[in-house]
């Protein structure tokens, strides 16, 4: 049965015995594999994964830097119908992010015609001035984006949060898939699954594809802090599967403006760095004098053209919060058609009208901080008590341009082995966008979260979340190569 | 009025670097009243210099050198013609929208002091605030020298009643802001007659709707002259440091900047 009526992925709103006929496939696997199985697979994934050392977090737990983050052996799988209408929607975004990066940080037309107001932006601490009117290699500012996403039903997906600077997560993707191709190679033949393992090699591509010069063989690295990373597995993982360098600061010296990698032959001349580095800790002449981390010159280089930084410094303007409410008007702004994407409905507590609904439906909505993090500063109405919710109700129209509210969606849910057998589970998911020299292109899968605890809407890891593969298929049409009892002539 | 700058700025490293990268911000742009005649920065050792503008819209240049060095000596010399424009700022590089210069910083936090203070010249319309609080720094810090950056905060500076030029300007920001008003700091020259000076000198500009950006000087409680060039801005002292670095090598540096500003015969 569906958690709270919600979608279930797989068993649409019809439960177990009743799967959306695409996935009866997946029913009858979990059918056909005894539960004792299911769970040994999924132990001898979680045994792979902890060999491998992938304990970083996702989404900036970093409590979680030393754990594993449970695997879910039942995969969430993806119609290449549903898909092709998601990842419009994705190409759609992204290209808004890089139109109003490369805007905000040029001309400024958003701010000047009104669509934004100008304190969101020039008062935002991620609006950076020190790569105010910088033109990055090729026009690309958001190169990975990892789209965090919600759904509600078939075709009802909501975003959450763009995150346009150096989002995590996509060693889970290719990691929970070769678990899968091992440990379930029966799942492959019943479902045709779009590969996911070419994601190095279409990073690489990206790379390449916005290397400054006309070098026909650019140099590119991954710079990341250095171990003591949370995500120092995936650093590594991308840097060994892209057959580059993994460089820490102290590896790229800057010279006359081009920056040139040490290494025991001598001086390398990079051309294109993807950083897991933050903006902050990248050059303390540009950003943080008082840090000793980072390239010396590094923002001097790039403001030169001489190199290429992926994702470009000064994404956070396009993934903050206090913007994230402005994504519609945003993608309309720049594509001139509406979003095919939506947000969560946000009420900006700013606005007189929105400020009144919300005052008057408290109990529903879901109140943050605009400049907030962590939970703080957070009224979830449904389960708030009187007293939270009137101090709310001061705080909002004392300073009601500082909250958004927001109505607590009922989240999708797939199917999750848990002690009991299977239930479903809600979820969220991460789908991974590159943006190269020559266009967007949406990886066929991505990262899902799950929240194990029934009932729980909160898939972080360290609060008990999971993740599971999530499947692409080639096509809608019935599963291919299952093998077919005949009818005895 | 016709300004020559001979300005040298000395370290010493107790023990030898191995590279340095800085970045310079000492070369002053042309307004409508400022025209930049000859401008040159030279240095004492083998260094690559590489000129641009920074996001602020300011001239910057990168200094690269490799080791061992023992010291640098960075040497600026040039010649600036000036008009006097009662403190307007006209036709200077501005990329930036006023309003960014609302933010605070660690550096220009308003204290509770600081805003005390700025609100006691809330009256009247932006301009002449900006003038009332500009006239109330110079009567309080009467003595305001240009000197090397102590890393003091504009609150820290109030507080301890003891000032330089860059503690003013920074504690101007701080008020100005705290009245909802645009400001920055500016780094530049001044000629005062003195014959040497062991910093430039340090400024506040304040963004009036109707007029565009004007200076306010808390040194001498006026706005700037004909005597003034400026160099850089920035949201803070740090924003605008004139020489920026990162030095790789053990050991301690020592500081030393002469300058002289000259006004040259006659009057333009």
């Amino acid at each position: 049965m569906a958690a709270n009526g919600a979608f279930d992925e797989i068993w649409g709103h019809g439960g177990p015995d009743h799967p959306r006929a695409e996935f009866a496939a997946l029913s009858q696997w979990v059918a056909d594999t005894p539960a004792s199985e299911l769970q040994r697979r999924q132990q001898a994934a979680e045994t792979a994964f902890r060999q491998l050392g992938i304990t970083f977090a996702v989404y900036g737990d970093s409590d979680a830097a030393e754990r594993i983050i449970p695997f879910d052996i039942v995969p969430r799988i993806f119609l290449q119908s549903e898909w092709q209408r998601l990842s419009e929607g994705l190409v759609q975004r992204v290209e808004a992010i890089n139109a109003f990066l490369e805007d905000v940080y040029g001309e400024g037309r958003i701010i000047k015609e009104g669509v934004i107001p100008p304190e969101l932006v020039l008062l935002n601490e991620q609006f950076r001035a020190e790569v105010n009117r910088v033109r990055p290699p090729h026009g690309v500012w958001a190169h990975i984006c990892g789209i965090d996403l919600v759904r509600t039903g078939p075709d009802e997906f909501f975003v959450l949060e763009d995150n346009a600077r150096t989002p995590s997560g996509v060693s889970y993707m290719l990691e929970n898939r070769e678990a899968m191709l091992r440990l379930c190679p029966e799942l492959f033949r019943d479902f045709r699954v779009a590969a996911v393992d070419s994601y190095p090699d279409m990073l690489l591509e990206t790379m390449r594809s916005v290397s400054p010069g006309s070098k026909s063989d650019p140099v590119c690295v991954v710079l990341t802090p250095g171990h003591f990373n949370s995500a120092y597995y995936e650093h590594s993982f991308l840097a060994d599967a892209m057959g580059v360098e993994l460089v820490e600061p102290a590896d790229l010296v800057v010279d006359d403006d081009i920056v040139w990698m040490r290494t025991i032959g001598g001086r390398v001349r990079v051309d294109v760095i993807y950083r897991r580095i933050d903006d902050d800790y990248l050059d303390p002449l540009a950003f943080r004098p008082e840090s000793l981390l980072g390239v010396p010159g590094l923002i001097a280089a790039y403001r030169a053209g001489n190199v290429a930084i992926l994702n470009a410094p000064g994404n956070g303007i396009a993934d903050d919060k206090a913007i994230y409410s402005y994504m519609p008007e945003i993608v309309r702004f720049y594509s001139g058609g509406e979003a095919k994407l939506p947000n969560v409905e946000t009420f900006r507590c700013r606005e007189p009208q929105a400020l009144k609904y919300v005052l008057d439906h408290l109990p529903e909505l879901v109140v943050k901080l605009v400049d907030g993090s962590g939970g703080y500063g957070m009224l979830v109405g449904p389960t708030a008590s009187r007293t939270q919710i009137e101090e709310f109700r001061a705080a909002l129209i004392a300073e009601p341009q500082r909250y958004i509210a927001q109505p607590t969606l009922a989240l999708s849910t797939v199917p999750t082995l848990v002690e009991a057998g299977l239930a479903p589970r809600h979820v969220d998911f991460r789908p991974f966008v590159l943006t190269g020299g020559n266009g967007v292109k949406v990886v066929p899968g991505g990262l899902t979260r799950v929240a194990l605890r029934e009932g729980s809407l909160v898939v972080n890891s360290s609060q008990g979340g999971g993740t599971k593969d999530s499947f692409v298929l080639m096509d809608d049409g019935a599963p291919s190569g299952q093998s077919q009892t005949q009818v005895q002539s | 009025m016709r300004i020559a700058i001979e300005h040298h700025t000395h370290y010493r490293f107790s023990e030898p670097q191995a590279r340095l990268v800085q970045m310079l911000r000492l070369t002053p742009c042309d307004t409508q009243d400022q025209t930049v005649v000859s401008w040159h920065i030279g240095v004492d050792c083998d260094a690559r210099l590489r000129d641009a503008t920074d996001g602020f819209g300011n001239a910057v240049t990168m200094l690269y050198a490799e080791g061992p060095l023992a010291g640098i000596d960075i040497t600026v010399t040039g010649e600036v013609l000036t008009n006097e424009a009662t403190g307007m700022v006209r036709e200077a590089i501005d990329p930036l929208p006023a309003l960014f210069y609302c933010r605070t910083t660690a550096r220009t936090h308003a204290s509770a002091e600081l805003t005390g203070f700025a609100a006691e010249h809330a009256s009247g319309d932006p301009l002449e605030r900006m003038h009332r609080l500009n006239a109330a720094l110079h009567a309080r810090f009467p003595s305001a020298p240009d000197a090397p950056d102590t890393g003091a905060t504009a609150a820290e500076a109030f507080a301890a009643r003891k000032t330089t030029s860059r503690d003013l300007a920074q504690i101007f920001i701080a008020c100005a802001r705290s009245l909802h008003v645009p400001a920055r700091y500016v780094s530049g020259y001044r000629s005062d007659g003195e014959a040497t000076h062991s910093a430039p000198h340090a400024w506040a500009e304040a963004h009036i709707e109707g007029f565009g950006w004007i200076g306010f000087d808390p040194v001498t409680g006026l706005s700037p002259d004909a005597s003034y060039v400026r160099v850089a801005v920035g949201l803070d002292a740090l924003g605008a440091a004139p020489i920026a670095g990162m030095r790789l090598g053990q050991g301690r540096e020592e500081l030393d900047v002469d300058l002289h500003v000259d006004r040259l015969g006659g009057e333009e």
